[in-house]
């Protein structure tokens, strides 16, 4: 069993999760049956096939849209509304355009009712770390695209939640701007401790940051296998452990290409 | 540089020689000033009757802001209503559209009879013509805002009201700018037909007054005072847009 292999009570566990999307043309199925669960502190990585429904995965687990069937729990216990639990960063940084880059980041704070003195206080103790020193004051047409998404980053790090929805957080960056935020993310991991789950199509990605990684299936999609990594961090894409998991990670992916041509 | 050029040099270059050519026109075919006076004779009488276009510039001014403020107040309100409840949606806004069909002008007489001669009617008149688009495009504004962006606000736990105030109005503000812009035009139209229908002040009033004596170069001087209120007020709006939407095309 899978829970064995955890001493904890996992902080999220899903069991059995079924999702429908509702279209003009019937219902789209999209989640059969999926599970997974995340530990205290944990980094969790869902890979599958573009469309499987990895988002609209997230959007269930963030409370956006119910689910048809199947079980949330949280430390242990069902939830009947997971909304609030979690903090989502959706595949689009969504900064609001007349914010400035601080108070985009305190967006979630404010909106928790905290007065935006001390919010913008609070968050500036931080923007260091996120590396917007300076840019504070800076509208989010003036920031690149890896500043933006620190800034969507420290907006849901803000949020104070133990679990952290990303989606594709470094999708739409250059190679080498992907592998900084890579290295920063931990930092921010190691500092702030969340449990994280992790959406991305780039494996090295997936193998470089997470503790276990969830392969999805084509729609409807089911987790087709889990590949737990397990590896000592910092690690470098280069190593052979790594390599092989990679090999079978690839493998598990090439089998849905094959399934969609015929 | 190069678009400074274009969008303002080369219109004004036409505007010149549109003049010149007036000018040319009236005194080569020698037309009488009570047909059609030249240019430099409504320069001259702009120097002339300079106290008395500037009061009566002032009258029409005032009832158009009059007007523009009850609209934008009115119309921003009616937007919130019906994006706030589908039952004041369902009830007003096919109205809203239909009453758009009704030639304001023709109501014009009117409006004079509830409101009187003085400036009321002539606030009505602009009121109820740049009501239209204000309330058009800010309904329109308050639903463009992305439904990515309300989902992230619903995962922080906000409430409508905060969605409202931190998304969706900052969102229509662009929307309400375009509407304000539209209705800039039509409400200099409003207000002068309502003066022209009844009043014993303001531009329109004066034109008529100056067209009935034959005196058509004021009519002119009047025009102008008329193009340059309504070029003006476009262009503080844009100004007033620029600061405000900062965020838009910077
Ligand atoms: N609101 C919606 N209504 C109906 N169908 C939708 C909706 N959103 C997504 N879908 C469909 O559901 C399926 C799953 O979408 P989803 O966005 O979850 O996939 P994904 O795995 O995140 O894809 P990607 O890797 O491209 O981000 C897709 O086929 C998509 O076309
Ligand atoms: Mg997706």
């Amino acid at each position: 069993m899978l829970a064995a292999e955890t001493v904890q009570v996992p902080l999220l566990e899903v069991e059995g999760l079924f999702k429908g999307l509702h279209k003009e043309d019937g219902t789209l199925e999209v989640l059969q049956d999926v599970f997974l669960e995340v530990g205290p502190g944990e980094i969790i990585g869902v890979v599958g096939p573009s469309g499987c429904g990895k988002s609209t995965l997230f959007n269930a687990l963030a409370g956006l849209i119910p689910i048809d069937r199947g079980r949330i729990r949280l430390n242990g216990q069902e939830v009947p509304n997971i909304r609030g639990q979690v903090a989502y960063m959706q595949q689009k940084d969504l900064l609001l355009p007349w914010r400035t880059a601080l108070d985009n980041a305190i967006l979630g704070m404010e909106i928790q009712g905290l007065k935006k003195s001390r919010a913008r206080k609070e968050a500036m103790e931080i923007l260091k770390f996120f590396g917007l020193e300076g840019f504070q004051d800076r509208y989010p047409h003036e920031l690149s695209g890896g500043m933006r998404q620190r800034v969507a980053l420290m907006r849901t790090i803000l949020c104070r939640k133990k679990i952290l929805l990303l989606d594709e957080p470094f999708g739409a960056l250059d190679a080498i701007t992907r592998l900084m935020l890579q290295r920063w993310l931990l930092r921010v991991w190691m500092r702030f401790r969340p449990s994280i789950l992790l959406i991305t199509h780039d494996v090295d990605e997936a193998l470089i940051l997470t503790d276990r990684i969830y392969v999805m299936s084509l729609r409807p999609a089911t987790i087709k296998r889990v590949v737990p990594v397990e590896l000592e961090r910092p690690r470098s894409a280069t190593e052979k452990p790594l390599i092989d998991r990679k090999a079978e990670l690839l493998r598990l992916l090439e089998e849905e290409i094959v399934e969609t041509e015929t | 540089m190069k678009r400074f050029w274009m969008d303002s040099i080369l219109p004004f270059m036409l505007l010149v020689a549109i003049g010149v050519f007036w000018e040319a026109a009236v005194s080569i075919w020698h037309i009488p000033s009570y047909i059609l006076p030249s240019p430099s004779r409504i320069i001259l009488v702009i120097g002339e009757r300079w106290n008395l276009l500037v009061a009566n510039s002032l009258v029409t001014l005032g009832e158009i802001t009059a007007g523009f403020v009850v609209a934008l107040i009115g119309g921003v309100a009616l937007a919130l209503a019906i994006h706030s409840s589908r039952i004041v949606e369902r009830a007003t806004l096919p109205l809203v559209i239909a009453s758009q069909t009704i030639p304001v002008f023709a109501i014009a007489p009117l409006l004079i009879l509830w409101f009187g001669y003085g400036m009321g009617s002539k606030v009505v008149m602009a009121a109820i013509i740049v009501f239209f688009p204000i309330v058009i495009n800010t309904v329109d504004g308050l639903r463009a805002a992305d439904p990515d962006t309300i989902s992230l606000l619903k995962v922080l736990e906000a409430t409508p009201r905060q969605i409202m105030l931190k998304v969706r109005i900052p969102q229509a503000l662009p929307f309400v700018f375009s509407g304000l812009k539209i209705g800039v035009a039509v409400s200099v139209i409003g207000a002068v037909i309502g003066e022209w229908v009844g009043a014993r002040e303001g531009l329109g009033y004066l034109m008529i007054h100056a067209n009935a004596q034959l005196q058509v170069d004021l009519v002119f001087a009047a025009i102008f005072c008329l193009s340059v209120m309504g070029v003006t007020l476009y262009a503080l709006i844009g100004l007033l847009e620029r600061h405000v939407v900062h965020w838009r095309g910077a």
